[in-house]
């Protein structure tokens, strides 16, 4: 049952069946081990990246395509929910053709980047992804009147699912909407990782995994390799749209700072690649170590900076907003020395 | 000996009219597109003024991208990091330039250059070398392999971006222009900017020497034959590989270069530029074809006068013009417009 | 064979290389004598290619060693051994087709510029190569494009020439034109390893014959041996040779 549930791919190692048990099992009950508004808001944000992160391995690891669009798809979903919800009254009928709006242009966007440059060359993806979400973010800052520019806006969720809808206690920990809101989006995002899973174990997982092997080998076999590279962008971005509803929903509130940066473009590629590239469960790995170390570590930077303030040049170094820095190095030394990331080495020592 | 091959006439294989005309086409273009921009804009001083600044933006992106796409076409090497360079060769460009103020600042335009001189010289020295450790320590490990060198090169990216902010602050640095390049000279009834002018002759000045190096030089000729077969030029004894970090220094100063011309353009460096111009040297390498200098060249120019144009009739739709005229070309050929042929 | 290797300028001994995950060459062995031509002879796809590309180093042996005169070359990189005197006429002719005949040319002279002597005894071996001198080698016919690139590997002294398949997809007005160059080449006392699927050409050529199959030589010899005996022939090669003659 449990094995059918995750496609038969396993995490196939003892250390790795229990962080995966433990990251499932703190998501799950966070309001009731962590309680307090942030650490509330960190596991939401958790499991969504956790989705976005998955998706994005559909394309990095398993198809073996880099692109940058991916926080484009995340912010159509995101921008949907809240357009829809700004302009059609606040209601689950907003967020429901929200999302689905948002998924429906992210996959159209996707087969035409995909078509444009898959056919050539799988690189002119990775160039062309880069030049179009950057014109599509400066698009979003310029049209200010639809997307309240730089600024972003907020939206009104379905009051069920707000703080002032109280149900009582449970276990000394109230549950009112918010906590809904926190299970609805766990759940959401429980079965979109779970369809992600499904996905690459299916045939046409193999396939991709395939092409990603030998691409020339795979189209001498018969398999059209531009066909699999496109519908796996486009599965890609649909997935990417939904988990940028789910943000939207938690936040309440839309911009490009939370959804269409380059800094969280980076970051996802940072969990893709710690985590392991070509395992959906080193996406899961790879976002929660990431969503943590930013909402914690970052605190711990300050203190360093701070600290060694009569050293400037290392003080500067440790400064929090220096955080990219670190990523950066973090991120070039693990695809040297460790290109199968933490999922791949617990993997490879059982 | 007598010819050993009596029978044999040799015959050239003529290129049909057709095929010449398609194969002139791209440059064709650019003549296209002023023409059309002056029947769109209709006022001559107007279309001239947007013109000079079209031609003069397209030089700067051209030089950013020149080095760019030799790389790719030398050792399939895809630099993701390419954008690093302009940052640094602007903050170096323009920490000398605050540095020789005196001479930046006199009424002279000797002086000026001399400044202006100087702080190229220096990015360039600067960004040279850090591209020699940069194809060393980020690409050299990971040649053959796409998926890796887009990732490291973006961590490099990142990394050298960061270093800006700690070496020069986190706030963007203002500046402006030497003396005698501010404002403009009336021609025509039309205001041309006189740094634009300077940045349309050095950007001229600089293809017409890479021109020449390629065709007249035998650097030049291993480094075009490189582009095609690479394994034949070292069956014929020439070692590629230091031709390509030859050309990778090269590529980095002159992206250093480009940094300097576009702080200078736009008068405020950030640590970002260089990834913003990135975008713009990216399209500009895929409408050209990746490995073609002619191609990136005429790429360059293309966008430059585009953006000016629409940004002149349509303001709104400049952003999206360059995906637009990207479109467009990869429509046309999906391979740019001057792919680059290569053996294998 | 291993008797005759007193003079030979190219010796391969037990020679084995992979390309990717396939095992193509396993273990060859082979002699190529100085001053005399030798053919490498064989089916399609039994290694004679991978065989000349790894003594040129395009593809590396990963046991066994090349020997080049006195010198072990096994590990020299593609450059250094091509400096040491090898030329190479690659199966693809391995044209620079943006660049001119002449272009062409002055790179294939790597050690310094083209002796007018040289060139001129170029252009008697290969007229259209004068007729073009300035033009882009990509609008060369076929034949043509194969006189230039074995024109290239004659650009210089070099040691040992080696030279895949100089007639293959040519007429046969072409083919004759490059047998009697080839044939001048060789009166000029040059070392040459050629590969030929073309018997008659291989037959008026050769001096000696090896015949690979398998990724290995199974026969090595003189060529009139080889080519007085149709029974051998046979055996060696196939039919694919027999319809060849």
């Amino acid at each position: 049952m449990l094995k059918t549930l995750l496609s038969n791919d396993t995490p196939r190692s003892k250390i790795l069946t229990i962080v995966v048990l433990v990251i499932f099992l703190g998501l799950a009950l966070a309001p009731f081990l962590f309680p307090g508004v942030r650490s509330l808001d960190t596991a939401a944000r958790i499991a969504i990246f956790i989705v976005l992160a998955a998706s994005y391995d559909l394309l990095l690891g398993y198809t073996g395509v880099v692109s940058f669009a991916h926080t484009m798809f995340f912010g159509m979903g995101a921008y949907g929910v809240g357009l829809a919800s700004l302009h059609m009254g606040r209601g689950f009928h907003s967020i429901i053709i929200g999302s689905l709006a948002g998924a429906a242009l992210a996959a159209a966007f996707a087969f035409l980047i995909a078509l444009f440059s898959l056919r050539v060359r799988a690189i002119f993806f990775a160039m062309i992804t880069l030049a179009v979400a950057s014109a599509v973010a400066v698009l979003v800052s310029q049209l200010s009147w639809l997307t309240g520019g730089e600024d972003g806006f907020t939206f009104k969720i379905p009051r069920e699912l707000g703080p002032a809808n109280r149900m009582g206690e449970f276990l000394g920990v109230k549950i009112n909407g918010k906590l809904l809101n926190y299970y609805l989006i766990f759940t959401c995002s429980l079965l979109l990782f779970l369809l992600m899973l499904r996905v690459v174990n299916s045939p046409f997982g193999r396939v991709l995994q395939a092409i990603r092997e030998n691409d020339f080998r795979a189209e001498a076999i018969g398999y059209r390799v531009v066909w699999y590279r496109t519908v796996a962008t486009c599965l890609s971005a649909a997935t990417a749209a939904l988990a940028g509803s789910l943000f939207a929903l938690w936040l309440r509130y839309v911009g490009p700072d939370t959804t269409l940066s380059f800094t969280i473009m980076l970051d996802l590629l940072l969990m893709v690649v710690i985590g392991g590239m070509g395992t959906i469960w080193g996406a899961a790995v790879g976002a929660t170590l990431l969503v943590l170390a930013q909402t914690y570590l970052q605190d711990l930077m300050g203190s360093a900076a701070t600290a060694t303030e009569f050293l400037p040049l290392l003080s500067r170094l440790l400064d929090p907003d220096r955080w990219l820095l670190w990523l950066g190095v973090l991120f070039i030394l693990s695809v040297y020395f460790f290109p199968t990331g933490i999922v791949g080495r617990l993997r490879g020592s059982k | 000996m007598t010819s050993i091959a009596p029978d044999h006439k040799p015959t050239f294989a003529s290129v049909p009219i057709a095929e010449r005309l398609a194969n002139a086409l791209p440059v064709l273009l650019i003549p296209i597109l002023v023409v059309l921009g002056f029947l769109a804009i209709g006022n001559p001083s107007s279309w001239l003024t947007l013109t000079v600044s079209g031609l003069a933006m397209g030089m700067m992106i051209f030089v950013m991208a020149s080095g760019l796409t030799l790389v790719f076409g030398l050792m399939d090497v895809i630099n993701f990091g390419h954008g690093a360079f302009i940052s640094v060769g602007a903050f170096v460009g323009i920490s000398v330039l605050f540095g020789l103020a005196e001479w930046a600042g006199a009424p002279s335009l000797t002086l000026n250059l001399i400044a202006i001189f100087l702080a190229v010289l220096a990015a360039m020295a600067v960004t040279g070398l850090l591209g020699w450790a940069f194809e060393r320590v980020i690409v050299k490990p990971v040649y053959g392999a796409h998926l890796k060198q887009i990732l490291v090169t973006v961590g490099g990216l990142i990394v050298i971006e960061q270093m800006i902010h700690v070496i020069w602050g986190p706030e963007e640095i203002f500046l402006t222009r030497p003396e005698m390049l501010k404002g403009a000279i009336t021609f025509w009834g039309a205001a041309l900017e006189k740094y634009r002018l300077l940045a349309v002759a050095i950007g001229l000045a600089l293809f017409i020497a890479m021109r020449l190096v390629f065709r007249r030089t035998k650097i030049g000729l291993i480094v075009r034959a490189g582009v095609e077969n690479g394994e034949m030029v070292e069956a014929l004894g020439y070692r590629l590989r230091i031709v390509f970090v030859g050309v990778f220094i090269a590529g980095s100063a002159l992206a250093g270069l480009g940094g300097v011309m576009w702080g200078l353009y736009e008068e405020v460096i950030t640590a970002g530029m260089g990834e913003e111009m990135m975008i713009l040297v990216f399209i500009v390498v895929i409408i050209g074809g990746l490995g073609s200098v002619e191609g990136a060249f005429i790429g360059a120019l293309l966008v430059g006068l585009l953006q000016n144009y629409i940004a002149f009739l349509e303001p709104k739709l400049a952003l999206i013009s360059n995906i637009g005229l990207m479109t467009a070309i990869l429509m046309w050929r999906p391979q740019g417009m001057m792919p680059v042929v290569k053996a294998k | 064979m291993s008797d005759q290797a007193s003079d030979a300028i190219l010796k391969l001994q037990n020679v084995h290389t992979d390309i990717a995950q396939y095992h193509i060459l396993h273990g060859v062995d082979l002699a190529v004598e100085r001053g005399a031509v030798t053919m490498l002879l064989g089916r399609n796809g039994v290694g004679k290619t991978t065989t000349l590309r790894t003594i040129m180093g395009l593809w590396t042996a990963h046991t066994g060693t090349i020997h080049f005169d006195t010198d072990n070359i096994t590990e020299t990189p593609t450059p250094a051994r091509a400096r040491a005197g090898i030329g190479f006429v690659p199966e693809d002719m391995g044209i620079f087709t943006d660049l001119t005949v002449e272009e062409n040319m002055t790179l294939a002279a790597a050690s310094g510029p083209l002796s007018p002597q040289r060139r001129d005894w170029i252009f008697s071996a290969f007229p259209p190569l004068k007729t073009f001198w300035n033009s882009e080698a990509g609008n060369l016919s076929g034949g043509q494009k194969q006189m230039l690139s074995i024109a290239r590997a004659m650009a210089e002294e070099r040691k040992l020439y080696l030279i895949d398949e100089p007639t293959k997809g040519l007429a046969p007005a072409i083919v004759s034109t490059m047998a009697a160059a080839l044939k001048e080449l060789k009166n000029q006392g040059a070392s040459i390893l050629m590969v030929e699927q073309n018997f008659a050409v291989a037959k008026a050529i050769g001096d000696y014959a090896a015949v690979m199959d398998d990724g290995k030589i199974v026969w090595s010899g003189t060529m009139q041996e080889l080519a007085t005996n149709a029974a051998l022939q046979e055996q060696l090669m196939g039919l694919s040779m027999e319809a060849a003659t």
